[in-house]
């Protein structure tokens, strides 16, 4: 699909260089084709030795492959990265009161800015979490907003803008990778450090710990914290076990812990040992087999009921969903005024309801140059990008629109802004995103950038690592 | 420490262990076999035996004891539980469910000895196996493991975690030294003859790094009582029994809990019989019978851990 007004990170529309790149380029200019080579040989090596892989669903029982990584960084100037951490910062604040407000006075609906049936007959809404105290009031405490920087169609290149493209407040995952990434650039090139002034990112375990402890049930000085994974054969068992580490606190499985007298305990060498707080990385689904799916293994019998007497605290809390949900999303700059009476400062981008006739007529008529999604897909699953499918396509996924126009959106084929990348026949551009990870605790924090995804594949918009997305370290310039 | 966390580091470590033990006794069984051609057959099959492989090997071979196969079969079929490649790939399994528990450094290790492990594997296994290559291979695999035992102790807190994996660490040393002395004891080794005498207790010596000991401890010609009384009692033998013994015993009392005492017990007084035995009492019940008692024990200590920390309580 060819894209024309597509905005390059690396260079200004006159060619040259821009200014936060310009010393990586003159370093770049004094190494060898063959020592770029070598580094990145250097660098899956050491990713296969530490062992960061995830597992593949579907082939061979213990198949891990590595996330391919590209040494080539993403760089985002001071100024750019304080407007977005002013924006997410607001952004999910909203998100929260919002998450807040829909599982107790249900303020928003009432003031008529949502429809009821768009929260309460949304797959993600829990009715179980009805006027259940959460702590501090807060239920995503740690989010991963998608961003990506583009131009809309008919806009020039250089008028692009960073937009939310999509929030993720279940189980957001990558900030391992982020902070892999950062130790490998590091140790493959520590001179480009002295060039650059970069934002450390290396504390976010200490703030992921510290936000996890606030979380803990009232009067507990000294909580339990333990991350809940579903096992070593998860796609993302590398970074549950990571955050467990770089946090010292324990890797829990759902079958090491059961509940007693309104108490979640796991067994350990010296018997039962009380858990407080629980960052757990499996879905609302699995999480208790007595309230949930009846065939989870994964979960604790009788979890929801410790947690809805306020004995532990869940990261995040259940039933997040419903506020990620992409049929909740043309909402979001709505709740940022609605709850915090302020102007939204990140834009979303602009999204087609389908579940409205006259916008599903346009949908209908120009499906050819939109990007159409299911308002329950993640991961680059069920949907459609208009310009990159055939005829054919289009008219199936316009039967499955029409069929079920309340599932889906739409919104215009964004651009993704490129930024060079190591491939087969040397640098190229290639589209990217970002997903910085935001903590909401008694205030709200961030590591500076967060998870730069990059599409390997040439002139590809998808940049998920399921479909063949890379990574690369990105640095937030201090002044 | 989540018991089942326990788990994966006690059995991380024995793994480990079993596989350094493994490829001592494949290279005394090699050195042995090409010394003495006509009792190769026999070396080969008490090779089996003492691992308990015996059964599981004629599953899948038939009666006839073949040099080669017993050696493909324990050395590098990935498909023999028992095999050198399984145990370095269940040492590496049990690591990755815990990879968090340990340092960085540890889990490379572990890892990175899979990997390079399963090249070596698959190389070796697809052509005629070469006697130098085989032995470098076996030097590798105990090197891997002295590193493995040097990166925990040269990197990890001495916490429980640590306990758990030298606690595996010993009992299955243990375990491995008797058996390994078994196959010049076990009525299925072939008949002496005095010529060959003086290499198979040399041989035996070398697999378990005790050859320079020896000579260093009593500085005389190799006899057959003391190699036992060297590999059982004494204390300051790291492979020996006694030794091994000693560690677990003072383990079990750091990890203590409120089921544990029996096997406390047990471990006390398996380690008493060889803190304040003598040799002539070894030899009188006869070193077979004795090291045949031992592994029993070794056995009841492993389930009464086994039931006292790392199976959950319900």
């Amino acid at each position: 699909m060819v894209m024309t007004n597509i905005f390059d990170e690396f260079h200004a529309p006159d060619g040259c260089v821009r200014d936060h790149y310009a010393s990586y380029q003159a370093w770049l200019d004094t190494v060898a084709a063959t020592t770029i080579a070598q580094k990145r040989e250097e660098a899956d090596s050491a990713f296969h030795r530490h062992g960061i892989t995830f597992a593949v669903y579907g082939e061979e029982s213990g198949t891990e492959r590595l996330i391919p990584f590209d040494i080539l960084p993403r760089i985002i100037p001071a100024a750019e990265w304080r407007m977005l951490e002013r924006g997410l910062r607001q952004r999910v604040a909203a998100l929260n009161a919002f998450l807040h407000d829909i599982y107790s006075a249900q303020r928003i609906v009432k003031a008529g800015l949502i429809p009821a049936e768009q929260v309460f007959r949304n797959a993600q809404y829990r009715p179980e979490m009805q006027d259940i105290a959460v702590r501090n009031h807060l239920y995503a405490l740690i989010s991963g907003i998608d961003i990506v920087r583009a131009a809309l169609p008919g806009q020039t290149p250089d008028s692009a803008l960073y937009y939310v493209l999509e929030d993720n407040l279940r189980v957001p995952s990558g900030v391992s990778y982020m902070l892999e990434n950062r130790r490998m650039m590091m140790r493959l090139f520590p001179e480009l450090f002295s060039r650059y002034a970069v934002a450390p990112v290396e504390h976010y375990p200490d703030l992921l710990l510290d936000t996890l402890r606030q979380a803990a049930p009232a009067g507990i000085d000294d909580p339990t914290v333990v991350v809940l994974t579903p096992g070593a054969y998860n796609s993302a068992y590398f970074e549950h076990a990571f955050l467990a580490q770089q946090m010292g606190v324990e890797l829990v499985e759902g079958q090491d812990m059961f509940v007693q007298d309104e108490t979640l305990y796991m067994r350990t060498t010296q018997g039962p040992r009380r858990v407080d707080v629980i960052y757990r990385r499996i879905d609302d689904d699995f999480l208790d087999p007595l309230a949930f799916r009846s065939d989870s293994v994964l979960g604790v019998a009788g979890l929801l009921s410790v947690y809805r007497a306020g004995r532990v605290s869940l990261a995040n809390a259940i039933g997040t969903g419903v506020a990620d949900d992409k049929s909740i999303y043309p909402y979001v700059p709505d709740m940022v005024r609605f709850y915090l009476s302020e102007e939204p400062i990140l834009a979303n981008v602009p999204t087609w309801q389908c579940r409205k006739p006259d916008e599903l007529s346009y949908v209908l008529a120009n499906m050819a140059e939109l990007v159409v999604k299911e308002t329950h897909g993640a991961g680059g699953y069920g949907m459609l990008v208009g310009p990159a499918s055939t005829a054919a396509e289009i008219a199936a996924f316009r039967e499955r629109v029409k069929a079920a126009p309340d599932t889906y959106i739409a919104q215009p084929t964004l651009a993704l802004s490129a930024c060079p990348t190591f491939v087969e026949a040397g640098i190229a551009p290639r589209h990217i995103d970002l997903r910085p990870f935001v903590l909401s605790g008694k205030t709200v924090r961030m590591a500076p950038g967060g998870l730069t995804r990059v599409a390997l594949k040439a002139g590809s918009l998808v940049v998920n690592s399921s479909q063949g997305g890379g990574t690369k370290d990105t640095w937030v310039l201090e002044d | 420490m989540l018991s089942r966390t326990a788990d994966h580091l006690y059995w991380m470590a024995r793994y480990t262990e079993r596989a350094e033990n493994l490829a001592r006794l494949l290279d005394v069984t090699y050195r042995m076999s090409l010394q003495m051609p006509g009792a190769s057959g026999g070396y080969w099959g008490a090779a089996l035996g003492i691992t308990g492989l015996d059964g599981a090997f004629r599953a899948r071979h038939g009666d006839s004891i073949e040099a080669q196969a017993v050696l493909r079969f324990m050395a590098l079929d990935v498909d023999n539980p028992s095999s050198l490649p399984a145990c370095l790939k269940a040492a590496r399994e049990n690591c990755h469910a815990v990879r968090g528990t340990v340092t960085s450094e540890v889990w490379e290790t572990i890892n990175t000895t899979w990997l390079e492990g399963r090249s070596a594997v698959a190389h070796l296994a697809s052509g005629a196996i070469e006697g130098s290559e085989l032995t470098k291979y076996f030097e590798w695999v105990k090197f891997r493991s002295h590193l493995s035992r040097g990166v925990t102790v040269g990197t990890m807190l001495q916490d429980v975690a640590f306990h758990f994996i030298r606690l595996g660490t010993f009992l299955e040393r243990a375990d491995n030294t008797a058996r390994i002395l078994d196959v010049k004891y076990d009525e299925l080794a072939p008949a002496e003859s005095s010529t060959n005498e003086y290499y198979e207790w040399s041989a035996l010596l070398r697999s378990v790094s005790a050859f320079e000991i020896y000579r260093k401890v009593y500085r005389d010609v190799v006899s057959p009582n003391r190699v036992a009384e060297l590999l059982i009692l004494r204390e300051d033998m790291p492979r020996s029994l006694h030794a091994c013994l000693r560690e677990v015993h003072q383990i079990l009392g750091l990890v203590a809990n409120a089921r544990s005492q029996e096997t406390q017990r047990q471990a006390g007084l398996a380690y008493s019989r060889l803190r304040y035995g003598r040799i002539e009492d070894i030899l009188q019940v006869g070193v077979h019978a004795y090291l045949t008692d031992f592994l029993g024990a070794i056995a009841g200590i492993g389930n009464g851990i086994a039931r006292d920390f790392l199976v959950p309580v319900q």
